[in-house]
């Protein structure tokens, strides 16, 4: 028997339980008590597609460090579900601890030696409490995350605060969530060993605040001036539909008429859905949809249309493992390149690559900005694990002097002022024209939208010089969109190194604790997080300072690297894919291993996850 | 070079409707469809149903899919904004469009390949959200920009240029926009202007979902003999159930005709429609019986046009979204960001 493991405020705890089960709101019960300890949580819901009946796990990394990223292991494991026992046991560390429901008596084969074992007859103490099948099943979640609290420290009346919060004004349902809360507790603290793993009052969240990225992205929506949303529903992106619509019931509604300044429209598929996306911002409106990879399959024919006839449209790509209906409820970064060159033709589009909730919400605002700026489609690249857990991230703030950029807008005035007006001339040399909406002039700047060729006037024409012309001037307003995406940032080594590393995207966290891990190794590595596509100077003057750089992704064909290659002529050997792509969230210590692994190789290998 | 826009010169006798505006001033660029297209009349029938309501072109938005039928747009209304989508989703666009301005009028324009095949599903859904629009569907059975294959509005035992029978069953655009939801529904022949003209007016005067399927010959392949959308084929089968008028609001109504014949609907704007009945027992408010009589005279032989169904007091996608009055597009910042002091709060409830 290894010695069980001790630590304070550094450890994960994982919880396994059968979905649709009232798991869920128990087990962010019992996180975010953690976190009104003061001690940072990491949560991360890993569950199936699927209602009811089916195994899903809820992790919950502690780490006053502040490490938000997955860890990988298990300290203490939650075993509530029969169906996945073997594995679940199977997966904690040894010395680490399995906390079970000890009802029914089990064979000393179903455990380990090498940990430590905690049963409580959470079963008989339900039955003995309650009758009803449905309060039997509910509140053996709150009994379980009472007996935790007692074994790992947590302070009570964090707890009950909690509950008293959540069921504010709802006393019937206050009441006996509380009585069990201490039910579990109490048995705990009469019948159960202490263990060596404890949670200690700390002074490490900050003002920090806990949400979900597809919320966060929502609500950069709502900042950002969009008034119509249409979006059909796929998970992992139904939720930020379903919060954009929360918040706007808050932030939207006219407070004489009650008349609601927004529009949401669910779509019949993703194509009506960019098709609205498309119709409304052609006609002046802020507009987007919110959709995973098997939607933007769908949406190519019509981003190919927003793209050459120049039309804004954003739209937020929460990522999933794929290709074709693939995990659906597992995460990847897997559509980078279906993004970046959707539809037939020669297409660029402008990618955002949030790392957290609060970046979400950023670059939900700015996107919509970016796509009246530019007039053209601007992709927000969230993933699951961005998206549908909960993160701890720095607390939202919009500057009340900012204005809603509307990009190239002539009004009546200013065509009157103006000498000409051409929708599609290169005035300015910035590659983008300017453009009126309809209904602004009775006799001046009307135009013909087409996605067929036209000349810089509108005017249809298959003259190979005007297309020509056309798409040289949108190869031109790509260039402009690489000063306004958000410039990449850069982490550099304590001491001078000829090997860099990029990441982007939902990686950041596991990335930086990984950076940390690597140096305590002796292994310095300078990194850039890209946060936009097409690439800013910085990016490949990054890759030119460095001898080797790792390019760290959460796919297995290394599609940011293929991107990075081809826009930015870079020596594909110079560039070294790290892998992660089995649908969980990327982890600190896979990145560690595979680039010490690799680095300790003479040769550049491609390291993927088992 | 297939743009040619029309010399601005015009007689100037011409007459001016109540803008000042004549009827050059509703026309397009010179149209590239074959000589003799139905779909020429029907872009005819536009430009004079607008200048007859006194509408200024500008606020007017035209779109359209893809195909000979959604080229027309650039034929008709060069002072309003129009819009050539993709093939089969002009309806999602033009949804997108009313929802960002819903002072606009909208006019969809598609064929039966756009609508009836590759877009029957957007066409079904713009229908059942009630989008307040005008769609028409310019319906000639045929796919003509590829050269002559048959749509889904082919009827059964139709036969193609070629010579080839067509055995599937056609889908029938007006029963659905009845079943759908669609709130006035007509059908019309591009041959019969006088019919069209008044149908068109009085549904762009409508507050809702409106439906014109408008039978409107090939002339380039289906025009012949064993073709049902043929000239020949609709004047001999039209069946038209009555003749609308539109009359603005507060127009006298002048008794023409023979009492009992004559009805007059008041829609939501307040324009009248008048119609002259020519089947006396076709009552055009009443949605079932519209479909089984549809569906009786169908199965007959006979291709019944006119107004079909119309709710005078429909509700619009923007009644039942409860949007504000003004258009969204036109909304300031500061009735859409809610602010620092709103996120500070939010902060607070995330911790």
């Amino acid at each position: 028997m290894p010695n069980p493991i001790n630590s304070t405020n550094d450890f994960v705890v994982k919880f396994a339980n059968v979905n649709g089960s009232g798991s869920a709101s128990a087990n962010l019960l019992f996180a975010k008590s953690v976190l009104r300890m003061g001690v940072p949580v990491a949560t991360r819901n890993i569950f199936p597609s699927n209602i009811q009946g089916l195994p899903t796990w809820y992790e919950v990394r502690v780490s006053e460090a502040g490490h938000l990223g997955r860890r990988g292991g298990v300290d203490l494991m939650v075993a509530m579900n029969p169906q996945t026992w073997a594995q679940d046991v199977a997966s904690i560390d040894p010395g680490g601890y399995l906390f079970y429901d000890s009802t029914k008596p089990m064979p000393p084969s179903k455990f380990r030696d090498d940990i430590n074992v905690i049963g409580m007859p959470l079963t008989e103490i339900c039955n003995q409490k309650y009758t009803d099948p449905r309060q039997r099943q509910l509140f053996k979640n709150i009994i379980y995350v009472g007996s935790l609290a007692a074994l790992l420290g947590i302070e009570l009346s964090a707890v009950e605060k909690l509950i008293g919060e959540q069921y504010h004004g709802k006393e019937k349902l206050l009441t006996p969530n509380v009585e069990a809360l201490h039910l579990g507790h109490d048995y705990a603290l009469q019948h159960l060993k202490p263990m060596g793993l404890k949670v200690k009052r700390a002074d490490a969240v900050g003002d920090r605040i806990f949400i979900e990225g597809n919320a966060a992205a929502a609500l950069g929506a709502v900042y950002g001036g969009a008034t119509v949303a249409a979006w059909y529903p796929i998970t992992p992106s139904t939720s930020m539909a379903e919060a954009f619509e929360r918040y706007c019931r808050r932030y939207r509604v006219d407070p004489k008429t009650g008349k609601h300044r927004y529009a949401i429209v669910q779509a019949e598929d993703e194509l009506a859905s960019i098709g609205i996306v498309i119709g409304a911002a052609w006609n002046g409106a802020r507009a987007f949809t919110c959709t995973s990879g098997p939607g933007i399959s769908l949406m190519q024919e019509f981003l190919g249309l927003a793209y050459f006839a120049e039309i804004p449209a954003v739209v937020f790509d929460v990522q999933r493992a794929g290709p074709s209906t693939g995990m659906p409820t597992r995460t990847q970064q897997a559509d980078i390149l279906s993004a970046a060159y959707a539809s037939h033709g020669d297409t660029k589009h402008v990618l955002l690559f949030p790392e957290d909730p609060h970046e979400c919400f950023e670059m939900g605002a700015l996107a919509l900005d970016l796509a009246d700026r530019l007039q053209t489609p601007v992709f927000v690249m969230l993933d699951l694990d961005i998206g549908m857990n909960e993160w701890l991230s720095k607390p939202f703030a919009w500057d009340d002097s900012r204005r809603l950029d509307r990009g190239k807008v002539m009004s009546a005035a200013d065509l009157d002022a103006a000498k000409e007006f051409g929708r599609y001339l290169d005035v300015d040399g910035d590659g983008i024209p300017y453009r009126t909406y309809p209904g602004t002039h009775p006799t001046k700047g009307v135009y013909f939208t087409r996605g067929t060729s036209r000349d810089r006037y509108a005017r249809y024409t298959e003259e190979g010089p005007a297309y020509v012309d056309n798409m040289q001037r949108l190869l031109r307003k790509f260039e402009t969109a690489k000063k306004l995406v958000p410039a990449p940032l850069r982490i550099d080594a304590k001491q001078k190194t000829r090997c860099g590393v990029i990441y982007f995207g939902s990686t950041s966290a596991a990335m930086r604790e990984a950076l940390d891990a690597l140096e305590e190794q002796g292994i310095h590595l300078d990194a850039l997080r890209i946060r936009g596509f097409p690439f800013a100077k910085e990016v490949l003057d990054f890759i030119a300072a460095h001898e080797q750089v790792f390019v760290v992704e959460q796919n297995r064909d290394a599609q940011l690297r293929t991107l990075i290659v081809t826009e930015g002529g870079v020596d594909p050997a110079k560039l070294v894919p790290v892998l992660h792509y089995d649908g969980t969230p990327i982890t600190e210590r896979f990145i560690t291993g595979a680039i010490s692994k690799l680095l300790r190789a003479e040769k550049p290998l491609r390291e993927v996850a088992s | 070079m297939t743009y040619i826009a029309k010399p601005k010169l015009h007689h100037p006798g011409l007459p001016v409707n109540k803008l000042g505006f004549t009827h050059r001033d509703y026309e397009g660029a010179v149209s590239t469809l074959c000589a003799g297209c139905g779909h020429d009349s029907i872009s005819a029938a536009i430009i004079q149903a607008c200048f007859d309501l006194d509408l200024q072109p500008h606020r007017i938005a035209k779109l359209s899919g893809i195909g000979c039928s959604s080229k027309t747009p650039t034929y008709f209304l060069g002072n309003s904004h129009g819009f050539n989508s993709v093939h089969g989703r002009m309806p999602s666009v033009l949804t997108g469009a009313n929802l960002a301005n819903r002072d606009l009028i909208y006019l969809g324009v598609s064929g039966d390949g756009d609508s009836a095949s590759i877009g029957i599903g957007q066409f079904a859904h713009v229908l059942r959200r009630g989008v307040n629009m005008l769609y028409i569907v310019e319906n000639n059975g045929v796919y003509g920009l590829t050269k002559g294959q048959f749509s889904a509005t082919s009827d059964k035992g139709s036969k193609s240029k070629r010579g080839v029978l067509n055995m599937d069953e056609p889908i029938d655009l007006i029963g659905m926009a009845l079943q759908l939801g669609a709130t006035y529904v007509a059908r019309s022949f591009s041959g019969d202007k006088a019919q069209l003209v008044p149908l068109i007016a009085g549904a762009i005067r409508h507050h809702g979902a409106a439906f014109i399927d408008v039978i409107s010959p090939c002339v380039a392949f289906n025009n012949h003999v064993g073709s049902t959308k043929s000239f020949d084929y609709v004047r001999e089968h039209n069946e038209s159930v009555n003749r609308l008028d539109i009359i603005e609001a507060r127009a006298p109504i002048t008794a023409d005709y023979a009492p009992g014949t004559v009805e007059t609907i008041t829609q939501h704007d307040g324009s009248v429609l008048r119609f002259r009945k020519l089947h006396a027992d076709y009552d055009p408010q009443e949605r079932i019986q519209a479909m089984t009589y549809l569906q009786q005279r169908h199965a007959a032989g006979e291709i019944v046009t006119g107004l079909l169904y119309v709710e005078p007091d429909a509700h619009d996608l923007h009644d039942h979204f409860e949007t504000v009055e003004r258009p969204l597009n036109e909304l300031t910042d500061a009735e859409l960001v809610p602010g620092n002091a709103a996120l500070q709060k939010l902060n607070a409830s995330l911790r």
